[in-house]
């Protein structure tokens, strides 16, 4: 019910009064649209650079009950984008300080923060919402996200098919995309469109290094390792990126390597993705745009991806990415892949990690009738660990199907090995 | 192109700035942030509510714009509170400049807002004579907008005569004009750049081609593929695993031409050839069963024989006669420019941009073959260099181009861009504007140009109708035409209609093809529409991602870094799409 002013609503009550000539004849006008609309229950998952335009943007759109989430703490090198971070929060909650924020200047908005991780919540707690906004720069989070939605619908209930509206950004170049679990293509389905960037072989780290970045690598992943084993490496102390910094250096001057700087290793050793704030003011824009048309019925919305470049002119391209029949979150079939038989078992765990297909960082697999490796517990490891050396084809056959699991995901993943060589 | 290193390497780690700005330095560096931080940005926002300037604002404050200034004789109503983040309940009846300024400024304490409670009319001037807008002279002070580095001018009632006089002042004085609509579910942003405006860094994407001169090398470079390649069968699996593939490839290519009277592979059959033979050369009998090295020579062929050939963009720019006319007072880029086409009129190639991609390689081959890159590009940069001083000596000039500048022009030439800026193309009463190819509309049924039209038709009924904005009649769906007794409750749908029809006239009345308006209207009234229902009034998502847009333009204006748009920009927040025309 709309029992309180809404003299302040007036540029979106004007536009909700009325039906445009694109608009769903659903739609109704005025009221109850409105009051939908204010009730709709929002989550947003990300209070950075995306998830602080986001909060921003639903306030002004008149969603009143939005909820936040984010497990990590404000860092200086966060203001220069999230703009509802002051020099005084470095270390403070994300989630809490963007909520408190936005509710200070709109004092009719309500935000709940939840400072700590995705997967700290169970279904029941993500069935509460009507729509789920996703501003991360992490790609497992939204794999996880994306399979807890996906395994949440129950066809016998409507209300279990929460529509989740993602956006991602890197330097002028962003992306938003609408995703209706099981029904249109899935995070998981789209995820060979954001391919992980390849990783240098560890023979050119260790032994013929030719680029700035190849030392740097090669300190962090060799000499920390010899040097400094008892100490976890943390990204964010300063310390240890000068440690690494010097090493670095000294190692590019060793083999007459230019372009070794205290910027470069710290992109290198923290896989810095330049962000700025106008990108996000466009992606969270987008996505809050189709946001409010999936809560009011007013136009419709994205199907289902939206894609923009910015740095040659404006680009866009729009289009609809099908859903994949072999996607392991919402499809049903085995995906294939091709594999060397010559290839041992470990050659193959290492290149899950890096096809943009799999993504898979730490995985356990096993066929219909026996373990080929397991990552834990230890006696299991310890039983499985001799096959690692072994080639495939010892292993498995040609068109065999194999069933992988990892701890950063709820589901299995299905691949079907066929040998090439 | 990589990110460039800032400073010399910082011992003690970076400033308090460069930690603060990390993110996008990685994206501008440091010449590109000092632009910034030199830029006073003018927002002229009459605009009703105006969250499109206020928003593209907030883009350019976080990452550290020097100063903004906000005209806005308006005050704060309680609808602006429900749209415009930078306000709060405390800014009712309050002027609405002071206050976004106030709320604003928050975002980063190192830059400076002014803001100026007047309307557009008094800041530029109260003497505007209707029948001579675009008179310079009209201005009270014909240097008021003199301090200003780039100004956006946020649609408005009765905009018409004021955006013409900025628009004639500021190409008089180079200043780059933006034009900003939001309006419902669309938006819509034009620039108006000086004339010319040129960009060296471009940033390419750094998988377009690379110029490594293969089919030409210099004597150095030959002597170095001969050197590793002479004895290639009996070098060992490891060495001939680690030739660099462009020495390769040289070395094939000299195969090649001895059996092709000197000629290189050319057409794409002879190049498919030439790759087999590439492929056919691998050792495949060791344990990794084939050669990286190898494979990376042969996917090179077909991009990287190719004939240098001048980039269209580059021509554009050694074709102007800015650069074949030089004057005493040219400015730096047409000097450099000049002695690029001499260079290259010699050479028959451009200078050597002398970065070498990475490829398998023992560390100290990779070195020596970068070294003998880098060589060759600063013996290029050197001899236009000289060329450049003799020239500058012609001209009497005082001060010498930078080497810098000289340099990073060599470097990106292929690169270069150059946009020919020109007046806003914006609604003007009688003028025959813009040349578009309403053609184009009919025979593209996804065009995003009637977008445009609609806009220009709201400019213009707005214009003759100055004191009024579309009202909604709830009761009334929105494609009916009122059956009202009432006299002026004309539909406004009908009266865009009208202003459509009148401008799309305008439009066609050029040479060309016969447009007849009723062709178009279909196309446009469903914009209308979405106008009229909109009473005239911007929705924040739609403002914010046109602000966000806007904002990366003018970064890259004032940078002169990456590609800005040439020169209107149609965003449809239905369909989710944009659309770039230069109009
Ligand atoms: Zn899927």
């Amino acid at each position: 019910m709309v029992e309180h002013s809404r003299s302040r609503y007036q540029y979106i009550d004007n536009f909700l009064n009325k039906p445009g000539p694109t608009t769903d004849p659903d739609f109704v006008p005025g009221a109850p649209t409105i009051s939908n609309l204010e009730a709709s229950k929002v989550l947003v998952i990300g209070a950075g650079g995306l998830g602080c335009e986001i909060l921003k943007n639903l306030a002004m759109s008149g969603f009143r009950d939005i909820h936040v989430i984010d497990m990590d703490t404000i860092d200086v090198s966060n203001l220069n984008r999230q703009f509802l971070f002051r020099k005084d929060d470095v270390g403070k909650s994300k989630a809490e300080v963007a909520a408190a924020s936005v509710t200070s200047r709109c004092k009719n908005v309500r935000i709940t923060p939840f400072n700590g991780k995705i997967q700290d919540k169970d279904e029941e707690f993500y069935m509460q919402f009507k729509i789920i906004i996703c501003g991360l720069d992490s790609i497992e989070a939204r794999r996880w996200i994306n399979a807890t939605l996906v395994s949440m619908v129950d066809m016998e209930n409507p209300e279990s098919l929460k529509p989740l509206v993602d956006g991602g950004t890197e330097g002028f170049k962003g992306q938003a995309r609408v995703i209706l679990p099981t029904l249109t293509s899935c995070i998981e389905c789209q995820l060979d469109m954001h391919a992980p960037r390849a990783a240098v072989p560890l023979c050119t780290l260790a032994t013929i290094p030719r680029q700035p970045e190849h030392c740097i690598e090669w300190a962090k992943i060799i000499a920390w390792e010899e040097h400094r084993k008892d100490t976890a490496l943390d990204t964010d102390d300063p310390e240890h990126i000068t440690w690494l910094y010097d090493k670095s250096l000294n190692r590019a001057k060793e083999f007459n390597i230019p372009g070794v700087t205290y910027q470069l290793t710290q992109g290198v050793v923290k896989n810095i993705i330049p962000a700025i704030a106008s990108t996000n003011a466009i992606i969270a824009a987008a996505c809050c745009n189709e946001a409010f048309k999936i809560a009011t019925s007013c136009n419709p919305y994205l199907t289902n991806y939206m894609m923009y470049t910015g740095d040659d002119s404006i680009y866009t391209y729009t289009f609809e990415h099908e859903q994949k029949p072999d996607c392991p979150v919402c499809g049903n079939l085995a995906k294939t892949i091709t594999v060397n038989p010559r290839h041992t078992l470990q050659d193959f765990i290492e290149s899950l990690g890096e096809r943009p297909e799999a993504q898979l960082k730490k995985p356990t697999l096993r066929t219909e009738s026996t373990s080929l490796y397991f990552q834990s517990p230890p006696s299991l490891e310890k039983q499985t660990r001799p096959n690692l050396s072994k080639q495939l084809s010892e292993l498995v056959s040609d068109g065999e199907e194999i069933g992988v699991s990892d701890p950063a995901f709820t589901i299995d993943f299905k691949f079907k090995l066929i040998f090439q060589t | 192109m990589t990110a460039r290193p800032l400073t010399p390497p910082p011992l003690q780690g970076p400033t308090a700035k460069e930690k603060k700005y990390d993110r996008q330095l990685r994206l501008w560096a440091a010449s590109g942030q000092q632009a910034l931080e030199d830029a006073h940005v003018l927002l002229l926002n009459g605009g009703s509510p105006g969250v499109v300037g206020v928003e593209t604002l907030k883009n350019l404050i976080l990452p550290g714009i020097g100063s903004y200034t906000i005209v806005d004789g308006n005050v704060v109503a309680e609808k602006d509170l429900g749209i415009n983040f930078f306000l709060t309940d405390h800014s009712l009846g309050k002027s609405r400049a002071d206050e976004t300024c106030k709320y604003l400024t928050e975002l980063n304490p190192d830059v400076q807002g002014y803001p100026v409670q007047k309307s557009l009319r008094d800041f530029l001037g109260s003497a505007i004579p209707s029948d001579a807008p675009d008179r310079l002279s009209s201005l009270t002070n014909p240097n008021a907008l003199d301090k200003y580095s780039l100004v956006l001018f946020v649609a408005s009632k009765q905009n018409y005569p004021l955006l013409r006089l900025v628009s004639s002042y500021c190409a008089a004085k180079a200043l780059p004009l933006f034009y900003l609509h939001s309006l419902g579910l669309f938006s819509h942003f034009s620039t108006q750049l000086p004339d010319p405006f040129p960009i060296v860094d471009t940033h390419p994407d750094p998988t377009s081609t690379q110029d490594l001169r293969l089919l030409d090398p210099w004597p150095e470079l030959q002597a170095f593929a001969k050197s590793k390649t002479e004895n290639l069968n009996t070098l060992s699996n490891h060495d001939h695993g680690h030739v660099p593939y462009l020495l390769l490839l040289l070395r094939f290519l000299t195969d090649w031409r001895e059996s092709h009277d000197g000629n290189p592979p050319s057409e794409y059959r002879e190049k498919k050839e030439f790759k087999s033979l590439v492929e056919s050369k691998a050792r495949t009998d060791n344990p990794e069963g084939g050669e990286e090295n190898f494979d990376e020579a042969a996917a090179a062929v077909l991009k990287s024989l190719n004939k240098p050939s001048l980039p269209s963009g580059l021509r554009q720019v050694l074709e102007d006669p800015s650069s074949k006319q030089l004057q005493q007072d040219s400015a730096n880029f047409w000097l450099i420019a000049n002695a690029i086409q001499k260079f290259h009129q010699k050479h028959g190639s451009l200078p050597l941009p002398g970065a070498l991609p990475d490829m398998k390689a023992q560390s100290q081959d990779y070195i020596q073959l970068q070294n003998i890159y880098k060589a060759k590009s600063r013996r290029d940069i050197e001899e236009v260099t000289n060329s450049l001083r003799s020239t500058e000596a012609d001209l009497k000039r005082q001060t010498p181009v930078e080497a810098k500048e000289i340099e990073s022009f060599c470097k990106g030439a292929a690169f270069v861009k150059l946009i020919k800026g020109q007046p806003l193309p914006v609604y003007a009463p009688n003028a025959k504007a813009p040349p578009t190819s309403l053609q184009n509309i009919l025979d593209d049924e996804d065009s995003l140009l009637p977008i445009f039209l609609a806009f220009q038709a709201y400019d213009h009924w707005l214009h003759e109708n100055s004191n009024t904005t579309p009202q909604t009649d709830p009761s009334a769906p929105f494609s009916s035409s009122s059956s009202s007794s009432s006299e002026e409750a004309k539909p406004p749908l009908e009266a865009l209609k009208q202003s459509a029809t009148q401008t799309i006239d305008l439009n066609a009345a050029g040479d060309g093809p016969q447009i007849n308006a009723d062709d178009i209207m279909p196309r446009i009234e469903p914009i209308l529409a979405e106008f009229v229902r909109a009473a005239g009034a911007e929705l924040h998502n739609i403002s914010a991602l046109t602000g966000g847009m806007v904002a990366q333009e003018v970064i890259k204006v004032l940078t002169k870094q990456y590609i800005p748009i040439d020169n209107t920009c149609v965003f449809d927040g239905i369909a989710s799409k944009s659309a770039v025309f230069r109009l």
